[in-house]
């Protein structure tokens, strides 16, 4: 797989640059980027990002490695993270992160074998208030049940 | 009950910069640029308004600090980071009302004579960060952001930068290098970020609601907001109840509001009729309260007082049945978790901690485990570079001084008493 920046993509990083004092500065919102054009954070996307900012592969490795949204390695077409922090524990997440690894055949960390899903517990995805939660991909899923996840795994699938 | 921020929220159309106008919106933006930087934070000043990030420094004393010399920039960057576990309030203010913190972020700049900001917003709310950039793109377009801000002169640019999933990145220095497109460590202060922060550049770091509360203080005076709340304290909070209540909410009251009332009125009580066991009152690294010491103002003096601290405004409600062994142990495996790894006694210390209470929990406890994680805990605590290490050691510690028999009875009995469940 080639690792080159849509047109669109291309685009946003030229803005990027010019918002910031400084071209390191753009690391963080390129590798963004790159895992929402390329899916995840693959070796290849790393060179490209430290080519384009002329800063060393290790530099933006290190960076990369540091934070958890990056993904090094890919994931499912879409990635399932259940909150496991204390207010959604206290509501039950334990439970729910035992139910969908049962919907879903995988333990926390694993993909489906079609590749469509991949389960990662997390730590508190700041709405404790509609706990117990989840997010896939960009969007949240609040106050779940048994019932809302299986509807909500059910549409995805 | 006067409200600051919350007034409108329950509009949708709120965040747009129509109906925000409407109600006023930016007028204390106009009414700010005919005043001088020094009577703007004169205003703060008198207003008791205290940091909401967690630290509860006053908003105003902060902004003092910035150095007089005006020959290099400055920059001003907003902490919507919100990491802190029970913590869900700034998320609010983003979604629902986020043209008041940009003209928050308008004014502070403006007294601050900073023109160059950034909204640090935590990687995961992705729909938070596009209402941002949307209520950004229409604020540069109505001339309340960018070049000669309504003909003053004043200029401001205003980026949303997202992070990538770092609880540590809401400390600021460590959100700093972050900013910079490094790893999230903290550094060690001195200097401190006023005068060598972000890009080598003087900056202050704010929390969102500490920005979000300004608009209404230039428009109705230091003294009014300083009079909702309590001495010291002024203005009202947005309090995230998360937990076995039966309302879990944000719920916006003056400062000094009556903690056991913020739980039994407000949020409706316990679940399910159950009693109360625990409240963490500030996000999850304040220390932990027993029901008998809930009838508290919630204030950043009085708390202090009870040992404990307001924080971040994120109580937490654990009921009857819960095990606190279990509690504490989740708490632990998540500040193993965040340690950026830079200091040894936070690095091994919440390791250990993570280990000696997993194993208590697991009903493999020795005896003197207890006293291990207090001795663990005395030498995390003071002793590092930022203050994650006494987050993770103060819940550590309240929990035993408190909860003590449970820790005793497994290890006595060799096992979970609850099962190993919550
Ligand atoms: C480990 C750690 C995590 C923090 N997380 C946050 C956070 O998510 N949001 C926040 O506003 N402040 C957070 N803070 C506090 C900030 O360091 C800083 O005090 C605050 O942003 C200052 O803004 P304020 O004075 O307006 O409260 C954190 C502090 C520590 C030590
Ligand atoms: S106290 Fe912990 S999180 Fe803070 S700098 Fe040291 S190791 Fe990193
Ligand atoms: S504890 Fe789950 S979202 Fe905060």
């Amino acid at each position: 797989m080639s690792v080159i920046f849509s047109d669109t993509a291309k685009a946003e990083f030229d803005r990027l640059l010019t918002r910031y004092p400084d071209k390191e500065a753009v690391i963080l919102p390129s590798l963004h980027l790159a895992q929402r054009e390329f899916g995840f954070v693959s070796d290849e996307a790393i060179v490209y990002i430290a080519g384009l900012l002329g800063v060393s592969p290790a530099q933006i490795e290190g960076v990369a490695t540091f934070y958890t949204m990056y993904n090094r390695k890919p994931v499912g077409k879409y990635h399932v993270q259940v909150c496991r922090n204390i207010a959604c524990s206290l509501l039950g997440a334990e439970h729910l992160i035992e139910h969908v690894a049962g919907r879903l055949g995988v333990l926390p960390g694993g993909t489906t074998r079609d590749g469509k899903f991949t389960l990662s517990q997390v730590e508190c995805l700041g709405s404790c208030g509609t706990a117990p939660v989840m997010q896939i991909n960009d969007d949240y899923y609040e106050n779940l049940t048994e019932a809302s996840i299986d509807a909500i795994l059910e549409k995805l699938r | 009950m006067e409200t600051v921020l919350t007034t409108h929220f329950a509009d949708d159309g709120y965040r747009r910069i129509d109906t925000y106008r409407s109600f006023g919106g930016y007028d204390a933006l106009r009414k700010s640029l005919s005043m001088t930087p020094e009577a703007i934070i004169d205003e703060v000043k008198k207003a008791n308004l205290r940091g909401r990030g967690g630290a509860g420094f006053p908003a105003g004393v902060k902004w003092g600090f910035l150095p007089k010399d005006l020959s290099r920039p400055r920059v001003l960057v907003i902490n919507a980071d919100e990491g802190e576990p029970g913590t869900f309030k700034d998320r609010v203010i983003m979604s629902r009302g986020p043209h008041l913190l940009i003209e928050g972020i308008a004014i502070a700049a403006f007294a601050l004579r900073v023109h160059i900001s950034y909204i640090y917003i935590r990687g995961e709310f992705v729909r938070e960060a596009r209402i941002l950039d949307e209520a950004v793109a229409e604020a540069y377009a109505a001339g309340f952001l960018g070049k000669n801000i309504l003909g003053s002169g004043f200029d401001l640019d205003l980026t949303v930068h997202r992070g990538a999933g770092a609880y540590i990145c809401g400390e600021e220095t460590s959100l700093i290098n972050s900013l910079e497109g490094k790893r999230g460590w903290p550094r060690l202060k001195p200097p401190f970020p006023a005068s060598v922060g972000a890009f080598g550049l003087p900056t202050i770091v704010n929390n969102v609601e500490t920005l979000a509360d300004v608009p209404w203080i230039v428009t109705n005076g230091g003294e009014k907001f300083a009079a909702i709340g309590v001495e010291k304290n002024g203005g009202t909070r947005l309090i995230g109840v998360s937990g076995a209540v039966n309302r879990p909410g944000v719920y916006e009251l003056p400062a000094g509001t009556n903690l056991k009332e913020i739980i039994y009125t407000h949020a409706g009580g316990i679940r399910d009729g159950k009693a109360l066991k625990a409240v963490i009152p500030g996000g999850s690294s304040t220390p932990v309260l027993r029901p008998d010491e809930i009838d508290v103002s919630y204030d950043i003096e009085s708390m202090a007082k009870i040992g404990t601290m307001a924080g971040s405004g994120g109580v937490i409600v654990i009921p009857e049945g819960t095990c606190m062994v279990r509690a504490l142990s989740t708490l632990m495996n998540f500040y193993s978790h965040e340690s950026c790894g830079q200091c040894t006694p936070c690095r091994e210390g919440t390791g250990w901690l993570k280990k000696i209470v997993g194993r208590i929990e697991a009903g493999k406890g020795r005896a003197g485990d207890v006293e291990l994680i207090l001795d663990v805990c005395d030498n995390m605590m003071g002793r590092t570079i930022c203050p994650l290490a006494d987050a993770a050691a103060m819940p550590a510690q309240s929990f035993i001084w408190k909860f003590r028999e449970e820790f005793d009875r497994h290890i006595g009995e060799q096992k979970c008493p609850y099962g190993n469940r919550f």
